[in-house]
């Protein structure tokens, strides 16, 4: 047997402490970046992850599909194919659908099933209701068929994952074939639930993900809170609460970031009774809600969905993240020398505080552009 | 003076941390790293007076455990520098990151500008042993948490103010001076606030004047800063209100 202990340290000294690395990228102008900038970005950091999980997600890549959701799906087996082929069949209109594309490389062994599928709601379903409608199909594939996983059911976008080095996992993909204006990476260094195929980062529902680094000590607290508002969590991993808490507060209730911020990773009692007046009403009120998303443990994540990239640190930033700008690009990391590598001149950098969101949103297409001259 | 040029694009922390060392023991009083990408432990653990500069994105923990040796870093650097220093000096031409300098033990860390969360956390002192840690901007939460010894000097130049909470929780040990406003809910309830003495005052002028030498002629937050032109005046002296905070919860 291959002692993977020798090839991950070809030194020998021993445990490796590490933790995960996150990665996005976003031209906030809308042209698009190519999937192998962020491969370069998380080879560099390498050293965050240990080979048991690596994924992508990346905006703007169906533009021939740009109205259908595009499913992303990964079987364990050719019966959770059979029946969740058939569900999808009674549920959408199946517009096209075919394996997920990707290259047999040495470092990845052992991947499931990975196939694509773009969807139409079929008529009968309110425009309006329609995500509601992928969201509740998402679960009962997830809970209902077994061997079978949604990795992502976003329009125009798609989660690439697996177990292997981030940078494995994008050739393993062929990501260096897709170009889009937004892209996110995650190295894996599972610490608590088991390296596996539907456990790497990104976590995803509908076009919105999030990869993390840390872990939720809130996380049944969290589960049992989303659980009520009709969300199973079936990845084994912590990390699938915020996807789905993101999903609740941004999606449904339609909360801005900002608001989405002070839920998550909340300022500390002390630090509101120094508040205004209302801003005091207004954390105090978040908490009654929303106390059961209130993510403890330490994190940093980093949260997309179609013209939106959000970094966020918990309130007293336990883990790592840096945030950059050159010119329309923003960059987050959990390391500067990630960024420099594939941007060496930057316009700024910066450690955002705990709990202070950065966002970086698509500009809307400027008239000048138009015009030749931008 | 010897020389020695390493292009370090493309090679592993461990490889390059070995050619430095190297390069070190064979008597070199210089080495000069280029296309550094965020190689980790730069410098770790040698113990030769020699003179490293980084050009390039150096990777977390460099100077780690570092007993004699001058780094210098023509940009920014990551988290952990300095973690657990002995001795030498770490000159870094722009911003660092997290925990910067944690239980350091001795040596000087000049930082142009900003740093992150966690600044001199358990920077300890023994004896003649007194750690001395500036930085040119401004610091995030928990700066100087625990602190157990050693001078911490924060000049707030480059405008970003001074938002940190936390500064100085569960400090036992030591001294941070901070120019320009500090509230008092901004600090750990084991801190106490002082004028700096003469002494201070003393210190102060020297390691500002040693800030302008390092710094007065490039061109990040330390620019122009001719002598004299920080003043001495306007700091505040955080200093440990007891010995053993936590006796009372622990020791009972």
């Amino acid at each position: 047997m291959t002692s993977v202990a020798k090839l991950q340290n070809p030194y020998g000294d021993g445990k490796l402490i590490e933790s995960c690395g996150l990665f996005g990228m976003m031209d906030t102008s809308g042209r698009p970046l190519r999937g192998r900038d962020i491969l370069k970005a998380m080879a560099n950091m390498r050293d965050r992850g240990n080979g048991l999980g690596g994924g992508f997600a990346a905006y703007g890549i169906y533009p021939e599909f740009r109205e259908e959701y595009a499913f992303h799906l990964m079987y364990e087996h050719e019966e959770g194919r059979k029946r969740t082929e058939a569900f999808l069949r009674s549920h959408f209109k199946v517009v096209h659908h075919e394996a997920i594309p990707h290259r047999a490389t040495a470092e990845i062994d052992g991947a499931p099933i990975l196939r694509r599928y773009f969807l139409r709601v079929e008529k009968g379903v309110a425009r309006a209701g329609q995500d509601d409608y992928v969201v509740k199909k998402v679960m009962a594939i997830n809970t209902g068929i077994d061997g079978a996983y949604v990795f992502s059911s976003g329009k125009d976008m798609g989660v690439f994952k697996g177990v292997g080095y981030p940078e494995d996992i994008g050739r393993y993909y062929c990501l260096d074939d897709y170009e889009g204006y937004l892209w996110v990476g995650h190295s894996r260094f599972p610490t608590n639930t088991p390296g596996w195929w539907g456990g790497a980062h990104p976590f995803s529902i509908l076009d919105w993900t999030v990869v993390h680094n840390g872990e939720l000590s809130s996380y049944d607290t969290n589960r049992w809170f989303l659980e009520m508002y009709g969300y199973a969590c079936t990845m084994q991993t912590d990390t699938e609460v915020l996807a789905y808490g993101v999903d609740l507060l941004a999606r449904r209730h339609r909360l801005p970031v900002e608001t989405l911020a002070a839920v998550f990773a909340p300022p500390l009692w002390e630090a509101i009774d120094r508040m205004s007046e209302r801003e005091r009403r207004r954390h105090a009120t978040l908490r009654a809600t929303f106390g059961g998303l209130l993510m403890n443990g330490p994190f940093s994540i980093i949260v997309a969905h179609h013209g939106e990239m959000i970094g966020l640190a918990d309130r007293i930033r336990l883990r790592p993240l840096v945030a950059a700008r050159r010119g329309d690009l923003v960059f987050l990391s959990s390391e500067e020398s990630a960024i420099r590598v594939i941007s060496p001149k930057l316009d700024a950098t910066w450690i955002p505080s705990g709990g202070e969101p950065v966002i970086a949103r698509l500009r809307p297409v400027a008239a000048e552009a138009v015009g030749g001259n931008a | 003076m010897s020389r020695f040029v390493i292009n370090a694009r493309g090679v592993d922390q461990r490889d390059l941390n070995g050619r430095v060392r190297a390069a070190a023991e064979a008597g070199n009083e210089a080495v000069v790293l280029r296309n550094v990408h965020g190689q980790r432990y730069i410098g770790t653990s040698l113990r030769k007076p020699v003179k490293v500069d980084v050009y390039g994105t150096p990777g977390n923990d460099l100077g780690a455990f570092m007993d004699g040796p001058t780094i210098e870093v023509h940009g920014n650097a990551q988290d952990g520098l300095g973690n657990t220093m002995n001795s030498g000096e770490i000159i870094v031409h722009g911003g660092a990151g997290d925990v910067l300098a944690m239980s350091m033990r001795g040596g000087r860390v000049f930082v142009e500008g900003n740093v992150g969360y966690r600044c001199a956390i358990h920077l300890k002192e023994y004896g003649s042993k007194v750690p001395v840690i500036v930085i040119g901007g401004t610091a995030q939460d928990f700066f100087g948490e625990y602190m157990a010894g050693g001078r911490v000097v924060l000049l707030g130049l480059g405008g970003d103010g001074l938002a940190a909470n936390f500064i100085g929780t569960g400090m036992h040990g030591g001294a941070i001076f901070i120019r320009g406003r500090v509230d008092p809910e901004q600090l750990g309830k084991e801190v106490g606030v002082a004028e700096p003495d003469e002494a201070d005052q003393a210190f102060l002028a020297g390691v500002i004047e040693d800030y302008r030498r390092r710094f007065g002629r490039g061109r990040g937050a330390g620019r122009g800063r001719g002598a004299g032109q920080i003043p001495t005046e306007g700091f505040v002296k955080l200093y440990p209100r007891f010995l053993r905070p936590y006796g009372r919860l622990y020791a009972q």
